[in-house]
Parts: structure tokens; sequence; C-alpha cells
């Protein structure tokens, strides 16, 4: 699948259709493909730019739409302050533009419905994402799958989709939301105010009916880092674990 | 295509301009990337074995591979992600020196690079040889971080970083060109940067 998918993916022009401001840092750009692709949840692409002079950035952003959404797909892309892409995105990218992307990409920090769970998934800030694609997918496809996701993020208004988030975990339907503030109070009950540590994960996978047959970490390499030995300290087996890691 | 309002900010100094290939920009850190978590080996738990198939050729532990002859590389990196790192100082043991204490010419044209937690990698067999690779056990002089792949990690620096593969502990000779990890997931069977072969099928 993901070799016939490369093979099949060279560069198209895409063009954003919709942008929509998620959090302080963090905003979503809808792509309309000119060549729409199909992919699996956990998957990213990578966006090309190109300066006048010819010089071209190129950067990886992991989806956050369902595959069952349509041909749109959306990017929740977040600004760094010394980055080279992302500025773009935040600052000039207009609805209308045109940006270059290849994809889909990436066959191993993947899910689909069909490879069951229980699902325990972990995100530190815009690590959040591609596990939102693999939520969204849970829900578009009706699964009960049981599925929990500890989402680390700094303060309350730095969560990520967190009403589409809360809604979710607000159905009762195998899918619970934990949150963890590391700078701020809780605000629910379940929720925490701490990095994420090996009790927490302990009591996290607790809400599943039985221990996660797979577990999907992703974040800055810091948190990542610790979210997977605080998982592997919490009895998890290493080879449960999948890992996504950006930054320095 | 020229991407509206994107002008190069980033762009290096033309006399380095040489050294980063197509698609590729300078990073000054040293970013981490794994599929899993981070294995924690212990030197006194760790191995290397050399293999022909699945036949053990030779085995060394932590103190018979230190004993081995150290040479030193200092070479660009460059990862599939994007980044390339400039002069990156490695020291450990040029798979030649490897071969040699075994008392082995290359049995096959291709190799299959094995780690502690699984990973492994496909290199062709001259492309570790002459002084092209080695096993490192240094870098910038100290022992490598988990992170960073340590105890042991295979480094090939004239391909994508992802063939120098983190935790390693064998070297396995195969017939045949054997798709690794990541081969298998939707990268480049090769995976030579200055030819841009990032993904399956890329030319």
């Amino acid at each position: 699948m993901s070799e016939a998918a490369a093979a099949q993916s060279p560069w198209q022009t895409v063009t954003i259709n919709r942008i929509e401001k998620r959090t302080p840092r963090v905003t979503s750009f809808f792509l309309q493909p000119s060549q729409p692709f199909a992919y699996r949840a956990g998957q990213h692409v990578d966006v090309r730019l190109t300066a006048p002079d010819g010089y071209q950035a190129r950067r990886s952003y992991s989806i956050a739409s369902a595959p069952e959404t349509g041909e749109t797909i959306e990017l929740a892309i977040e600004k760094l302050d010394d980055g080279e892409v992302s500025p773009f995105f935040h600052e000039v990218a207009a609805v209308g533009d045109e940006v270059e992307l290849r994809g889909p990409l990436g066959g191993h920090f993947v899910w689909s419905d069909s490879d069951g769970g229980p699902l325990l998934l972990v995100g530190g800030g815009s690590g959040v994402v591609p596990l939102m694609a693999m939520i969204r997918h849970r829900a578009a496809r009706k699964s009960l799958v049981p599925a929990a996701l500890v989402f680390s993020a700094r303060v309350w208004d730095e969560v990520i989709f967190r009403d589409e988030l809360i809604g979710l975990d607000e159905r009762q339907d195998g899918f619970d939301l934990v949150l963890t503030l590391t700078r701020e109070p809780a605000r629910r009950p379940q929720d925490y105010a701490r990095r994420v540590d090996a009790r927490m994960m302990v009591q996290s996978m607790m809400r599943l009916p039985e221990p996660p047959r797979l577990a999907f970490v992703c974040g800055s390499n810091a948190f990542v880092s610790s979210a997977a030995q605080a998982l592997i300290d919490a009895g998890v087996p290493a080879g449960l674990i999948r890992t996504e890691r950006y930054g320095v | 295509m020229v991407t509206r309002g994107f002008f190069s900010g980033r762009k290096p100094p033309t006399d380095t301009d040489a050294r980063i290939p197509p698609g590729q920009y300078l990073e000054q850190g040293f970013p981490v990337l794994s599929a899993g978590p981070t294995p924690r080996v212990r030197t006194e738990e760790w191995s290397f074995t050399l293999k022909h198939g699945p036949r053990p050729i030779k085995k060394w532990n932590w103190a018979e591979f230190n004993a081995l002859p150290m040479s030193k590389m200092t070479r660009d990196i460059h990862c599939v992600t994007a980044w390339t790192k400039f002069d990156t100082a490695w020291q450990g043991v040029l798979v030649d020196d490897i071969l040699a204490d075994a008392g082995l010419e290359p049995p096959t044209a291709f190799t299959l690079a094995l780690s502690f937690d699984g990973y492994t990698t496909n290199v062709p067999t001259k492309d570790l040889t002459t002084g092209k690779a080695m096993v490192a056990l240094l870098y910038e002089g100290k022992p490598i971080t988990a992170d960073h792949g340590g105890p042991a990690r295979l480094l090939v620096p004239h391909l994508y970083f992802w063939k120098s593969a983190k935790w390693l502990n064998g070297l396995q000779f195969t017939e045949r060109d054997e798709p690794g990890f990541w081969e298998l997931r939707g990268y480049h069977i090769y995976g030579d940067p200055w030819r841009e072969q990032r993904y399956t099928g890329d030319p």
C-alpha cells in the first residue's frame, strides 16, 4: 500500500480553500489537491515553497483530517518563530493561494479501525495532529474500538481541537479524553496539571477495558522521550509503542 | 512554481551551497527521530554479530569490539526529513576493519543492518566497505547517547541518515537486496541524498 502510494505521489499543486485559527499559535489550512488522493490516519505530506530565485523549502506536516472527510486535507500548522515554512503559512498564506504538496507519506505511524485496539494515544502540543486524524477516523467509521487520548498542552487555550475533542469524549462511545496542562490548573475532574508520567499513564490506561494493544506517541523530541518512557514504566511493552518526533 | 509571497529567508551563503543536497536545509542542532521508544542498551549486555544469512560468523562483546582499530570520520549528514548537518565528528570501527578481524571477504553484494529494537535497514555491501562506513561508538569525542543510537550506531554518511541504523547489534550479508523497516514503509530502497531518493519510486 505505502509503496504504491509513494510511487504514485509526485509533487502536485494544492489550493488553500479555507483557513481556521485553532489556538494562538496553531492554524488549520484546508488544502484542495489538484490530484485528490486516498490516505491513512496518521500519514503526513511534504509541503514545498519556492522563492522567486528558485530556492525551495520543504517541511513535513501530519494530516489532521480523517480519510473519510473527502478530497480536502487539513494541516494544523504551529507557528515556529525561527521557522521558514510555518511563518509563511501564518503571515502570508491566504485563501486561493497555491503551494506544492507531495503525499501521502509514511507507513508506520498509521492506524485504521481494522487494526483494532484498545488504542492509547499520547500527544504533546501540535503532536496531537496525526492522533486527531486517528480519532476522527474512528468517529467517522463509528468504530467502537476503545481509545484514550492523553493530550499535554501548556494552557487550556492551547488545547488544539479542544471543543471537538470534548464533544467526542462526551459521546461516551469508548473514546476518552485526558488533558494535562503544564502551566495552568486542570479544568475538568479527569484532567491533570503536570507533565506526563508513569502514574498518569497507568490511570489513563484504566479508562480502557483492557491494556492497550497499540500506543502512538507524538510531539517534540523531549516530550516523546519522556512519554514513551512513562508508558514503558507503566508496563506497556516497547514493541507496542510507535513514536513520531519533531524538533531538535 | 513560485509561491506567492515566499522569499528565501534562510538561504545559506554560496560557499556552503554545494554541500547541501537538493531539498535539504542546514540545521545547527541534531534532531532525533525514531520509530519507537529509545532502547537503553547497557554496554555489559551489548554485542555485535556478523552474519551470513541466518548463520553467525563472528560475535564481539563490548570490550572485544572496542579493541578493534579505531578510526575517525567527520562528515556532513542528511536526514530524509530535510535537515542537513555539517561536520559531524564520529569515532568507531570501519566496516573494513570488522571484516578483517573476522578474516572475511564480503560474501554477498547486499547487507542488512540489524538493531536491538528490531529495526533493520538495507545497504549494498559496496556502500559499507572501502572506508565508506563505520560502526560509530563516539560522537564529538563522547559516547553516543541513547537518543542518538548509542552505545553503537551504523554511520553511512553518504546515504540518507535512516540508513545509519541506531542501536546497532549486527550486520547480516544477504543474497538479495532485502528491504528494511522504512524501505518496506514507503522509503527509497537506496536513499542517495544527491539524487533525492527519498521515497519508493523516486528515480
